[in-house]
């Protein structure tokens, strides 16, 4: 057997590779629920019917789905560099400490610019958190994937202290009860993000503008100048460097714009869902480290990130709406896992043509494209 | 004297470290061969789920099924590296985006947690745990009685991995080809070194090591069993490898002085101090972001930095 690089890709490769993949990885969880002696087909109704189907449920599933957007999108920009920036769930957390600190401030002022402020103090926030590992990496050479892994931490952390062990502008200080449970202020009405119900179907503004930023970045990423230089050093950083690129300017400008998508998800984590600083929520959602794997599967394609976004918002909504009966614990995130692992192997058929046969190697002819 | 701050946070700081100190000589065996696995966490839950439900469902003495609880953690923490492998080395695979894969396929709302509710394995505690193994006299030594002598075999036993691991990587044939493949693949295969075989070989075995490290976990620190029973660290031996520029013994010497940290606010408590335990907790990570820019320079990058080829499918056609 043989693999040896294609030189065209077919178009149908592109979508018949990623749906395969994805039928692929239901029929491994199937697989593994027959062997743990669950009816394969009934955990896939119940959960289909939790994420999509039932009422209410699509809803519920686009709640799951914003954040995943933006931390998606956030990957999906910096990824596409060769820039493996994996502190989207930091920024996110940046992002919706800056987002509640202006709502905060802003308190009185008309609502429309209350969430101005907010979505500009997120992306903020966002970005001068991944301002770290971009000068880092810019100017010393310092692997940006650790460090950008170790801010998440610090930056956690620092979200606890905030509220937990602090007495800081964020934190509910009125009243005994928000002495023995310590959680962040209520935000103010005005900081309430607005939502449109389309049928039943509820959109928040953040989703809006996740789909809005996502077309943003497929514009500067196909059809300007600075999306063109981007992606040639993400192809070949010496092939950049070599036509008088300025690639350091790149790796702060592309990282800043990937904190500053994260960010704006954390500020409409503040806004859209959760109208305080939440720190033990935001941690155990793990939206960051979700968003790369949303990213991976849209193949850093930014047009692809929403609905791929929908599909494993919808798989964690129905895990939520599940845990605790009859529905196997622990299904989503085996489940999650798999459609990236086929999504991975199978992206070796999109860029490579395995051959089987024997004897010496028959070189086929290259043709000019 | 025993109970002064220093020796309390050092003991614990042994204790809390070992699992750090396996996951990250696994982890360092797997990048010294080329292959970055950010999968730790998920291969230490499973090893932790593992591990706990050999240990829960054997009949025997307690050595022999501490033992073999130990040696099915590991068995499940290579499994999961075998996923990983064969992703990265045969299909080629964004060795990141796998890793991070593997923690989501494997972690804390994956398979760890799945395997343990349906083993049925929540909320009892270990049958067999790993005890002290020194007597109760040598254990009151000033000093050095809690943190050298009143720790389990485990800590023991991860100071003779320390010891072969360096060995083996500086000191024997196989540790030599490892490094060439892990800095120059190419170079390696024209020596006639099987790329392909080291780099599953040693990943497998890093999952292992990650398998043991959470057993430590459910079967010393906690002893039980609970989703997300490791809390991070897995994440904290990938920084510790790095940390310790990619040498066993200061992998050694990194993973205590983690654990210290993760220890100090409780110990800090105990003496009364009530200081915001998160501030100590980032010290580790902030260190890791400082040690990693130190390391940067050009002189100091050849002399103590990461293997060449680290995170780059290895293509024999393409060089």
């Amino acid at each position: 057997m043989r693999i040896e690089r294609r030189l065209q890709q077919p178009w149908w490769l592109a979508v018949v590779v990623p749906l395969t993949s994805i039928a692929a990885a239901f029929l491994i969880s199937a697989a593994i629920l027959w062997l743990t002696g669950h009816p394969p087909l009934h955990s896939f109704h119940r959960l289909f019917d939790a994420a999509f189907i039932a009422p209410g449920a699509l809803s519920e599933t686009v709640v799951s789905a914003t954040p995943l957007a933006f931390t998606g999108l956030a990957a999906a920009v910096a990824f596409r560099m060769n820039l493996f920036n994996i502190g989207g769930e930091g920024q996110l957390y940046a992002g919706a400490i800056t987002g509640a600190t202006i709502a905060l401030l802003m308190a009185g002022a008309p609502s429309p610019l209350v969430i101005a402020g907010m979505i500009v103090a997120g992306a903020v926030g966002g970005a001068l958190l991944a301002a770290i590992p971009a000068v880092l990496r810019a100017f010393l050479s310092t692997n940006e994937i650790i460090t950008s892994l170790m801010l998440n931490y610090v930056v956690g952390l620092f979200l606890e202290y905030l509220i937990f062990s602090s007495h800081s502008y964020l934190r509910d200080s009125s009243g005994f009860q928000a002495s023995v449970f310590p959680q962040g202020k209520m935000l103010p009405d005005e900081a309430t993000w607005p939502s449109w119900t389309i049928h039943s179907l509820v959109l928040p503004l953040g989703f809006l503008l996740a789909i809005g930023l996502a077309i943003l970045v497929w514009v500067l990423y196909a059809r300007t100048r600075f999306g063109f230089e981007v992606r040639v050093i993400g192809d070949s950083a010496r092939a950049g460097r070599y036509s008088g690129m300025r690639t350091r300017r790149k790796i702060l400008a592309v990282m800043c714009l990937s904190g500053a998508i994260a960010g704006i998800g954390g500020a409409s984590q503040d806004g859209d869902f959760r109208h305080q600083l939440d720190p033990r929520g935001l941690r155990q959602a793990s939206y960051g480290y979700t968003g790369i794997v949303v990213a991976a599967l849209a193949r850093y394609n930014p047009l692809a990130v929403v609905p791929i976004a929908l599909l494993l918002g919808g798989l964690q909504n129905a895990g939520f709406a599940l845990q605790g009966a009859d529905f196997p614990n622990g299904l989503v995130g085996v489940m999650q896992g798999l459609i990236l692992f086929c999504a991975l192997g199978g992206e070796l058929f999109v860029r490579y043509r395995v051959r089987f046969e024997r004897g010496p190697v028959k070189t086929t002819p290259v043709t000019a494209p | 004297m025993n109970n002064s701050l220093l020796v309390v946070v050092l003991a614990s700081g042994v204790l809390y470290g070992t699992p750090l100190l396996y996951a990250a000589l696994g982890e360092l065996l797997a990048e010294r061969s080329g292959v970055l696995n950010l999968g730790v966490e998920g291969m230490m839950l499973v090893g932790a789920v593992m591990g706990f439900w050999a240990v829960q469902r054997l009949h025997g003495p307690t050595a022999v099924v501490l033992a073999a609880g130990i040696a099915t953690a590991a068995l499940a923490g290579a499994a999961m590296a075998a996923i990983h492998a064969f992703l990265v080395v045969t299909l080629r695979a964004n060795q990141i985006v796998s890793g991070l894969a593997l923690t989501i396929f494997a972690g804390a709302a994956g398979l760890s947690s799945y395997l343990g509710n349906d083993l049925n394995l929540t909320g009892s505690p270990a049958k067999h745990q790993f005890q002290e193994i020194f007597p109760k006299s040598f254990q009151d030594l000033p000093v050095i009685g809690p943190i050298v002598f009143g720790q389990s075999i485990l800590v023991y036993a991860s100071w003779v991995c320390v010891v072969l691991v360096a060995l083996y990587l500086t000191r024997t044939r196989t540790g030599l080809n490892v490094r060439a493949v892990g800095e120059s693949p190419a170079a390696a295969d024209a020596m006639g070194v099987n790329v392909t075989a080291h780099r599953y070989a040693h990943t497998l075995v890093g999952g292992a090591f990650a398998g043991i490290g959470g057993a430590a976990f459910s079967l010393s620190i906690t002893p039980q069993w609970s989703d997300g029973l490791t809390g991070g660290a897995g994440w904290i031996a990938i920084a510790l490898v790095i940390f310790a520029f990619w040498r066993p013994t200061l992998c050694l010497v990194g993973a205590y002085f983690f654990g210290a940290f993760t220890a100090l606010p409780f110990a800090l408590q105990t003496h009364g101090v009530d200081q915001a335990p998160e501030l100590f907790q980032s010290l580790p990570y902030v260190a890791t972001i400082v040690a990693l820019v130190v390391v940067s320079s050009r002189a100091a990058r050849l002399r103590f930095g990461a293997p060449g080829a680290l995170g780059v499918p290895y293509v024999r056609e393409e060089r």
